[in-house]
């Protein structure tokens, strides 16, 4: 019955190419949430403000790796910027990639040097790196301050369009590809986008939840509310463009409705229907609305916030699986669908992966053994003790 | 023995080489194949190849299929062109399959039931001429020749995947060895020889054509002229070059 074209039995894009828009996509959110702060003035971000867009930083460093390591030759990845195909949207990645990358880290030397100086005037290797960091200029006053608070304001709200592009061009990249009609949808670009910003949203808040309570800090009520709320808001929209874009083309009954239908029946089901929207979109949804109108006791109200932002983690890599492999399940002859399991130990299989995902982690702790990414944490002891 | 001993080294020299002038004055060099040019005059805006499948015509021997993968050394499981057979049952049903082991012959289907239309379909790269492989490569290394064929560039290629992605017809794929897109090229090698392709050279029915679109006068010209014919999936715009005669509309 199953008729799949005999190229296309062999998945091409693999894990690797799963987790490349994810990295991206919480690169994005990040950056979204540092922005609220340092533009849009949300004040009770400030909290996570230097540590989300450290998080961006970290995780854009390490989002092209998965790629890296899927291309078939890694060492002939620059031709992608030395000699691009303007027609190509792949093309403008290096560009597009790099210029972020120059703004995040502008960014950062601005928001940061303060804290920078104050880490150069000390001893040791982490002094030195400062130091060389900063031009070995350690002056500082009322005015560099104000100047550098400027053009960090500046340089958040650049990268604000500046993040959708980064993340929007990577739902471009699927949903530009007209062979594939479970990709071919303009819908692709804006849920990219809001799905990032919830992953984005949702890794700060795992992480700063796990990051204060390994510390015993006392996690800022105003700030997880807030975040929480945003979370929610976000959510929705993308949840809800992610059913609009499935229910107009199932109400059109179309040909492409007749395999699509069947993909999802046969293929996704579990990982689409089941996971990513009856359990990982649906839950969070109700968590999040009871942390956001009911008035809860804090502790109740941190592990449901805590527990929907993770959730909704595992939600976003859920979509980027089921866009990723589940378009490739489907074959161009429109007659069937291929399988895909991920291997353990090889190349692009889920070790690696795992690796890949924990480094950004791992070089966030050393950003914050050099500079404090919370610097005003208040130990759980000490308010107790204050009171 | 003894006989071979009587001939010292400057004999046997002399005798070979005498033969051998005899030879070349009696054969001449070896006639190239029909219409062939060497490879030094070929001008490639002179030419826009295309081709044309009669789908009456296969028998779905698969003869061009084994031509192909023993010309181009084509990896094991992947394909650069391929025969698709189609039986439609007397419910409506219908079943495809490709005679996809290395053998290449068709197996005997396993179902049964009254087959009301039977029919083989060869499959190759189209050759498009807006070639959506060509547009998506980010580097450049998948391109349009001047004299109409789609080729990789196997120096350049990264390797992404993302044309393997964009072509419609699941063409191309990636070499498990090279680990560059790999496929069809026309057996470019051959026809700027004024050679065929492998495919259509082995192909026993002339169910597969080979031809020049620059030649008014040339067989696919003149088949393109006379009779009716399809493209695969036109609703891309692609502009594909691989036209199929008496095509059924089950074939996508």
């Amino acid at each position: 019955m199953d008729y799949v074209f005999p190229n296309e039995i062999n998945v091409t894009w693999t894990v690797m190419i799963v987790l490349y828009p994810y990295i991206t996509g919480l690169v994005a959110g990040a950056f979204i949430v540092s922005s609220l702060y340092h533009v849009f003035g949300r004040n009770e971000l400030k909290p996570v403000a230097r540590f989300s867009l450290a998080s961006a930083f970290v995780f854009l460093l390490f989002a092209t790796l998965p790629l890296l390591v899927h291309l078939g030759h890694p060492e002939r990845a620059f031709n992608i910027m030395i000699t691009p195909n303007f027609t190509s949207a792949m093309a403008g990645f290096g560009y597009i990639y790099t210029t972020y990358l120059i703004l995040v880290v502008l960014e950062i030397w601005f928001v940061m040097r303060a804290d920078f100086i104050r880490r150069a005037k000390g001893t040791g290797l982490a002094a030195l790196v400062c130091r060389a960091l900063l031009f070995f200029n350690l002056h500082e006053d009322e005015q560099t301050r104000k100047g550098d608070h400027k053009i960090a304001t500046f340089l958040a709200g650049l990268g604000i369009p500046l993040a959708c592009l980064l993340h929007g061009y990577v739902g471009f990249l699927f949903g530009s590809l007209k062979a594939n009609p479970w990709w071919a949808t303009p819908l692709m670009f804006v849920i990219f986008i809001f799905s990032a910003i919830v992953s984005g949203i949702s890794v700060l808040i795992f992480h700063y939840f796990v990051v204060s309570f390994l510390n015993g800090w006392k996690v800022d009520q105003a700030c997880v509310r807030s975040m929480g709320r945003y979370l929610w808001g976000f959510m929705i929209v993308a949840v809800a463009l992610e059913l609009l874009e499935i229910l107009s083309i199932a109400y059109k009954q179309t040909e492409e409705w007749e395999v699509l239908g069947e993909l999802i029946e046969r293929k996704l089901f579990l990982s689409y229907v089941v996971l990513q929207f009856m359990t990982f979109s649906l839950i969070p949804f109700l968590l999040l609305g009871i942390a956001a109108l009911i008035k809860l006791r804090e502790r109740l109200a941190n592990a449901i916030t805590w527990i929907a932002a993770t959730m909704l983690l595992a939600q976003v890599l859920l979509m980027r699986w089921n866009v990723v492999i589940g378009g490739q399940l489907l074959s161009k002859s429109l007659r069937g669908f291929t399988s895909y399991f991920p291997g353990l130990f090889e190349k692009e299989g889920v070790l690696i992966a795992v690796i890949i995902f924990t480094m950004p982690f791992i070089i966030l702790y050393v950003f914050h053994r050099i500079v404090p990414l919370f610097p005003d944490a208040v130990p759980k002891s000490a308010r107790t003790a204050e009171r | 023995m003894t006989d071979c001993k009587s001939f010292n080294r400057r004999e046997f020299i002399e005798l070979v080489g005498a033969g051998s002038g005899l030879l070349l004055v009696a054969c001449g060099p070896v006639p190239p194949p029909p219409g062939a040019q060497a490879k030094d005059d070929y001008d490639w805006t002179k030419h826009y190849w295309a081709y044309a499948v009669d789908t009456a015509k296969c028998i779905g021997c698969c003869a061009c299929m084994r031509a192909c993968r023993a010309e181009n050394d084509v990896p094991e499981q992947y394909f650069r062109t391929w025969v698709e057979r189609y039986r439609i049952m007397a419910g409506g049903e219908v079943h495809v399959d490709v005679a996809a082991k290395d053998d290449h012959v068709f197996e005997k289907p396993a179902e049964g039931g009254d087959v009301v239309k039977a029919f083989f379909v060869p499959k190759l790269c189209n050759h498009c001429e807006k070639s959506v492989c060509n547009q998506v490569c980010p580097v450049g290394a998948a391109y349009n020749t001047k004299d109409g064929v789609v080729l990789v560039d196997r120096k350049h290629c990264i390797g992404c995947g993302y044309c393997v992605q964009a072509c419609p017809y699941g063409s191309r794929y990636i070499h498990p060895q090279l680990h560059v897109a790999d496929k069809c090229t026309l057996c470019y090698h051959r026809i700027t020889k004024g050679m065929l392709p492998a495919c259509v050279h082995a192909c026993p029915t002339g169910a597969r054509i080979f031809g020049d679109l620059k030649d008014p006068k040339g067989e696919l010209s003149t088949i393109l002229n006379q009779r009716r014919f399809r493209l695969l999936k036109p609703e891309m715009g692609t502009h594909p070059k691989c036209y199929y005669l008496g095509l059924d509309r089950e074939v996508v």
